[in-house]
């Protein structure tokens, strides 16, 4: 009979304990570092609806901002603009994002390819009131005039390296299998491409989207020399157009206590449209479940 | 149905030479089975009579492809037009798991804008009747293709392979994913087709090979070894190394 203990039993040393205390205190430490990020963004959903929701009423969503802080009014103009400039962006933003993950996933080949999924990757970190001073210069300028169309065309090029970048993902993920069972159908490459990957990679690829539009509808430097804003209701994009960013920075330094509380219920009208396009699109892709 | 022969095919992966000088006749409306070790060349020798090698990056090949006498690889022909022409079933059922199970037998259709309307179902109709599966979906033709199981998936690929009508059917391990009785369904259906299509399969299996090939072909190494009638072949291998893949003492 063995007198040496199993090893699977030898006893705690002090190392031993040493390591577990060691594991446990990492693990409460991540567990803090997510707990604190969880917070300070609950903070501050829950101060600016705090601030923001006694403010919200019908009239916030109908009528257009009283002059001189009088009572009463909304946000309309903002609403209708925000809505309009995130269509122009899409218009533009859309089909150049997208045909450009096609071809950075499926057409692109060598340093050439590499180099333009560098640029996009730049593009992505680039301060967005670049984009606004690109579009002032390339429009506004030479139209004399602010207008929703600079405006959404700056919004536009913002949506243009973050579609591409989520399309590429996506068209990757796209099984091979299926571009060889195209291909030995007799279809060309672009045949192969547009009827076969893009639909099976659409879901993803809307995704990106849906995701880049709510994040342009939140820009606010880019409009400031481009769609400039108005607290009149414009639905012509070759006119200066308002947005919900806007008309909350100009009411949030402004000196009637009135603006100020719209300013609050603008910026809870502005998460809550995030909050539910991030929201429409998990659920429309199968839900919060467990990674991995 | 076509006849088709190589001559002097030498296919490379980059640098790498994958066949040496393939020349082999395949008789219309046979069933020719390849045969070999693992890496051997057949799956690529395979692909090379569909100009599918090419679509891989850095592939190479020399020598000829006659269908009917005509070279594949003459300048004047495009890929597309040859895979219109010669069909494939791959290993692993590769259906498109977004569409309905008539609209994946018609894909080949659509993709080459070949019918239109009642046609497309028509011919799906009968491309499922050819591939035997007709019975068993014909009450749910609109439903997603993957509710199907493995044999039946493969089964669909080959309904899909066959609505074009083409002249020579090509199959990569088309069992090897699929258990027994899947399997001899297929065989079967294999049987069957041989009266209208010229078809060529590739087998790790060499019992299969022995059930349903008019003629086999043995591969080692990126060369053809041997070729001869299935029943001759397996009885009296004429090469040594013939024998020892067929003996077992590698695989």
């Amino acid at each position: 009979m063995s007198t040496v203990a199993h090893p699977f039993q030898t006893p705690r040393s002090a190392h031993s304990v040493g390591r577990q205390l060691a594991n446990g205190l990492a693990i409460v430490f991540t567990l803090a570092c997510a707990g604190f990020a969880v917070v300070i963004l609950l903070y501050l959903l829950l101060y600016v609806l705090r601030q923001g929701l006694p403010y919200l009423d019908l009239a916030f969503f109908t009528q257009l901002p009283t002059p001189n802080g009088e009572p009463g009014g909304g946000m309309t103009e903002a609403i209708v603009g925000t809505v309009l400039l995130v269509g122009v962006a899409s218009l533009v933003g859309v089909p150049l994002g997208v045909f450009t993950g096609v071809y950075l996933s499926e057409v692109g080949r060598g340093s050439f390819a590499a180099f333009i999924r560098f640029l996009v990757g730049v593009l992505t970190g680039v301060p967005t009131i670049i984009f606004g001073l690109f579009a002032w210069a390339l429009i506004v300028i030479p139209a004399h005039t602010f207008s929703g169309l600079a405006g959404g065309v700056a919004l536009g090029i913002i949506m243009i390296p973050i579609v591409a970048s989520t399309s590429e993902d996506v068209l990757r993920l796209v099984p091979h299998e299926l571009r060889e069972a195209s291909l030995a159908l007799g279809a060309t490459e672009a045949r192969t491409i547009l009827r076969v990957v893009l639909p099976a990679a659409s879901r993803g690829i809307i995704t990106g989207i849906v995701l880049a539009m709510a994040r342009v509808a939140g820009e606010t430097a880019p409009l400031l020399m481009t769609a400039f804003g108005t607290p009149f209701l414009n639905t012509d994009v070759t006119q200066p157009m308002d947005a919900l960013p806007l008309r909350i920075f100009v009411f949030t330094e402004s000196p009637y206590q009135i603006q100020v509380n719209q300013a609050y219920a603008g910026a809870v009208v502005l998460i809550l449209l995030i909050l539910l396009a991030s929201f429409a699109v998990r659920f429309a892709t199968g839900g919060f479940k467990p990674r991995g | 149905m076509a006849s088709i022969e190589t001559r002097h095919v030498n296919a490379w992966y980059g640098k790498t030479q994958a066949l040496y000088d393939i020349t082999l006749n395949v008789a219309e409306r046979s069933v020719t089975a390849l045969i070999g070790p693992s890496g051997c060349g057949k799956s690529t020798f395979v692909r090379c009579l569909n100009r599918m090698h090419e679509e891989l990056p850095e592939t190479r090949l020399t020598g000829e492809v006659l269908v009917d006498g005509v070279n594949l690889y003459a300048r004047s022909i495009q890929p597309m037009r040859v895979r219109r022409h010669i069909g494939m079933v791959f290993q692993q059922p590769n259906l498109l798991p977004h569409l309905s199970i008539s609209e994946n037998v018609a894909l080949g259709l659509h993709l080459n804008g070949v019918a239109r309307g009642k046609a497309v179902a028509e011919q799906v109709e009968l491309s499922l009747r050819q591939a035997a599966l007709w019975e068993e979906v014909k009450h749910r033709l609109h439903t997603p293709a993957t509710e199907l199981s493995g044999g039946q998936q493969q089964r669909l690929c080959i309904a899909r392979a066959l609505a074009l009508s083409p002249q020579v059917i090509l199959m990569d391990e088309p069992c090897s994913a699929l258990d027994p009785i899947s399997t001899l369904q297929v065989e079967e259906l294999i049987r069957q087709l041989k009266k209208d299509y010229t078809v060529i399969i590739v087998t790790h299996n060499m019992q299969q090979a022995g059930r349903i090939a008019d003629m086999t072909a043995f591969f080692l190494q990126g060369r053809l070894i041997e070729v001869g009638e299935t029943k001759h072949f397996f009885a009296h291998p004429k090469l040594q190394e013939t024998e020892d893949y067929l003996s077992g003492r590698f695989s």
